[in-house]
């Protein structure tokens, strides 16, 4: 099995970088995400020199219930709310060392969401981070060519965010199964 | 060719006609003779979109063998095909381009719709890009189903356009009465194609169930 | 690193006795013959040179991503077929391996055997197409991929008696596969996998020391090492660079560590259209090594495990990555504790291959454009899912 890499080395140095220990990956915030990148590509404690996966996920804002226990030993269901966010996720792996993966998020909002980019660190992010950019609508500064890549250039909208809604063309289509479901409740074997 | 009972409605008795045949003379009908030429040497335009298009180049290679039905080549562009096979999803972005390309066909040409993806828009139908079926914009012949239906079926597409082909007439024909056939190209806009659909080519199916609005409000 | 946007050749515009030379601009696509799938290139010639070149996609996106957010786990499995459309099993296989991270599922010992035996099959399939492809792109219209459909044609049998389709298999579940093979299935197989070098032989001997082959992909679309790292290029086109890289070897998923078998890669730094062509051929033959192995050591028994009867993982990440005949090909999937999984991305090796057709194609002849396209081995249907 591939090694997983551990994320000691690195913690501590970068001011705000930190590890999110349910999500399993290391949050970097926005205005330093490439030196950080430059800096784990070339360190060689890590020499991650190879950008596997990049990708966004949103989330809306949403309500999260929890079992809390307070200090007279009851528990109790506390109902928190969680932020909106919009996630830039990279998974990076070193092939020079065949260690991986180290997963990096940067985090953003919702309304403006705009990141750096790290095309110039790993040449691999540049037709992902314009997918991401066309698909979630995430500006990356510092991107070379940043424009739509897999809808038409007219196209408004960004399809993959989570309250994107498709425009109303509903047509009516007939089915045979009204004909036949009819036959069917009457009694009428269908071969 | 034969003479004898296939050719249609010719009232010749057989003495005259093996008279004639002697002297070296076949009598028959010219929409019969257009259509042995065109159903026979129907050459298909190399339009593979997606995974159907694997499956009609299988049906192509030797093991099934398209060409034994006439379809020897298989032309990379349109002014020298007859028949386009659209073979594959398609979408909103691609849609104006398929429809010029049969635009650039001469006639005669037809369209086979091979699989469900063009039938109708397939598994991939609730899609913002997906285009429900290529007969919004251009007219089609034999739809033939699968996901991806086997290189025999498309055979049997084949076939089943052969003898369409035979039932054409010749007066009727659009390449001698009004040129070659041209649809609208659809824009991009910034939500859906313009127009959605071609009204000359499809409508919407209406549903049977609900009275029209006019009726209700009368 | 070089920089993102590789800086074109020199080129004059000459103005001469009211004579002007200009840039051709010619959009190959989407519909060419030459070009696998709907893909179009938009590229600026200088007379036959290149001078720029951008490609365009998405003429085939089909939300793949998007449907999978609505529709439970295993309703998109079939999806994953219609991606890589020549390697169906391979892209089961990936996404299978994602799921069963998110939720811990012990896969039998025969269902394991089985999985490597139609993944290696799948990439013999891929190979011989992709050769057949190429060498029909180089200008040998037809015959040689007559050749290799041929013996496609064989395994298509095989396929379509395991799982029913021959191409769109469907034949991955969580936790194993959806049916055992039927009787005699092995036999056919190893008939096949025993029949399979001559084959190969007869393919080498005609096309690997062929002059205009050896002619017009020597020195054609070289690519570097560091460029290819940099660039997240994966599979044969990394190996073809000179780095020894091969997921099988790196993360041994599945049963890989029990087979004995060699991963060809170059020495030098070139990486040219040759070397690429050539590593596919070596592949196949270390395929037939792994099949000959597996079809030996097969044993009886389940052919699933056991799995939840509705699959509702827990609130997790999961990253599975397998080495497909294209090169890494990954599943992402964030599960939320619903049937249905928060987010579901492919990480498409045909799309990041991709990112330096620009670089290699710079400064080289148009003919040869079409020829480096060929050498990459993209399919549609993963490039724009």
């Amino acid at each position: 099995m591939s090694h997983t890499v551990g994320h000691e080395p690195i913690l501590g140095k970068f001011p705000g970088l930190e590890w999110d220990e349910e999500a399993g990956a290391l949050v970097a915030p926005a205005a330093q995400a490439a030196k950080i990148a430059t800096w784990l590509r070339d360190n060689d404690a890590f020499l991650l020199d190879y950008c596997s996966n990049v990708t966004g996920v949103d989330y809306l804002e949403r309500e999260i219930k929890e079992k809390v226990t307070n200090e007279a030993g009851k528990t109790e269901t506390v109902i928190r709310i969680e932020p909106s966010r919009m996630d830039i996720v990279y998974h990076l792996y070193s092939m020079q060392k065949q260690t991986g993966p180290l997963v990096l998020k940067q985090r953003t909002n919702r309304e403006q969401p705009e990141v750096e980019s790290l095309t110039p660190v790993w040449r691999s992010c540049e037709l992902q981070e314009r997918e991401v950019y066309d698909l979630f609508g995430v500006n990356f500064m510092g991107h070379p060519d940043q424009r739509r890549i897999l809808m038409w250039d007219e196209f408004e909208g960004h399809p993959m965010r989570k309250d994107y809604t498709e425009p109303f063309d509903y047509e009516w289509e007939p089915t045979p199964h009204d004909e036949v479901l009819e036959r069917h409740q009457r009694g009428k074997v269908i071969v | 060719m034969t003479t004898s009972n296939t050719s249609p409605d010719i009232d010749l008795d057989n003495t005259t006609r093996t008279e004639l045949e002697r002297a070296g003379v076949i009598v028959s009908k010219v929409d019969y003779l257009y259509n042995w030429a065109r159903g026979g040497s129907v050459w298909p335009l190399t339009f593979g979109l997606a995974c159907c298009a694997i499956e009609m180049i299988a049906s192509a290679t030797s093991r099934f063998d398209i060409s034994r039905f006439g379809s020897e080549v298989f032309r990379p562009t349109p002014r020298q095909a007859d028949l386009m096979i659209v073979s594959g999803t398609v979408t909103k972005k691609m849609a104006p381009q398929v429809v010029r390309i049969f635009n650039q066909m001469p006639e005669p040409k037809w369209v086979i719709a091979m699989g469900a993806c063009a039938i109708s828009g397939g598994p991939f139908k609730q899609g913002y890009n997906v285009l429900k079926g290529i007969d919004r914009y251009i007219p089609v012949d034999v739809y033939l189903p699968g996901c991806p239906p086997r290189p025999e079926a498309v055979l049997q597409s084949l076939n089943y356009l052969q003898e369409k082909i035979r039932t054409q007439d010749i007066k009727s024909d659009p390449a001698f009465t009004k040129g070659r056939r041209q649809y609208t190209v659809p824009e991009f806009t910034g939500k859906d194609l313009e127009p959605p659909y071609n009204p000359d080519v499809w409508q919407p199916p209406t549903n049977p169930n609900v009275k029209p609005l006019e009726e209700a409000t009368a | 690193m070089s920089s993102p946007t590789a800086t074109a050749p020199n080129y004059e515009l000459i103005q001469q006795d009211g004579l002007e030379t200009s840039l051709l601009e010619v959009s190959m696509g989407p519909h060419h013959p030459s070009t696998h799938g709907v893909f179009r290139m938009d590229v600026k010639l200088d007379g036959e040179t290149v001078v720029d070149l951008q490609p365009v996609f998405g003429y085939l996106h089909r939300n793949h991503e998007k449907l999978a957010e609505n529709m439970s786990y295993l309703a998109s499995m079939p999806f994953t077929d219609r991606l890589d459309y020549f390697n169906s099993m391979t892209n089961n296989w990936a996404y299978a391996l994602a799921a069963e991270k998110l939720v811990e599922i012990e896969v039998p010992e025969r269902a394991e055997y089985l999985r490597v035996i139609m993944a290696e099959l799948t990439r013999l399939v891929n190979h011989i197409s992709l050769v057949g492809f190429f060498i029909n792109d180089l200008g040998a219209l037809g015959t040689p991929l007559l050749y290799a459909f041929r013996e496609r044609e064989k395994i298509m049998d095989l396929f379509e008696q395991a799982s029913g389709a021959r191409m769109m298999c469907n034949y991955f579940r969580f936790g194993g596969l959806r049916n055992d093979v039927p009787e005699g299935w092995l036999d056919r197989t190893r008939e096949v996998v025993d029949r399979f070098p001559d084959f190969l032989d007869e393919y080498e001997k005609l096309l690997c020391e062929n002059e205009i082959i050896l002619s017009r992909t020597q020195g054609v679309g070289c690519l570097s090492r560091d460029l290819a790292i940099s660039a997240g290029i994966t599979g044969p086109m990394l190996r073809a660079s000179g780095v020894n890289y091969d997921i099988r070897k790196v993360d041994q998923y599945g049963i890989y560590n029990r087979f004995k078998f060699r991963v060809p890669y170059t020495d030098d730094d070139v990486g040219d259209c040759y070397d690429r062509f050539m590593i596919r051929m070596l592949e196949m033959r270390e395929s037939i090594e792994i099949l000959k192995q597996a079809l030996r050591d097969i044993p009886g028994g389940d052919i699933i495990g056991k799995a939840p009867k509705i699959f509702k993982p827990k609130p997790a990440e999961a990253y599975a990555r397998v080495e497909g005949p294209k090169g890494e090909l990954g599943f992402y999937l964030i599960a939320d504790g619903t049937p249905k999984p928060y987010r579901y991305r492919v990480r498409p090796p045909s799309l990041i291959n991709l990112t330096v057709l620009r670089d290699m194609c710079l400064s080289q002849k148009i003919a040869d454009a079409v020829v480096i396209l060929g050498s990459i081995d993209i399919v549609l249907g993963e490039v724009d899912r």
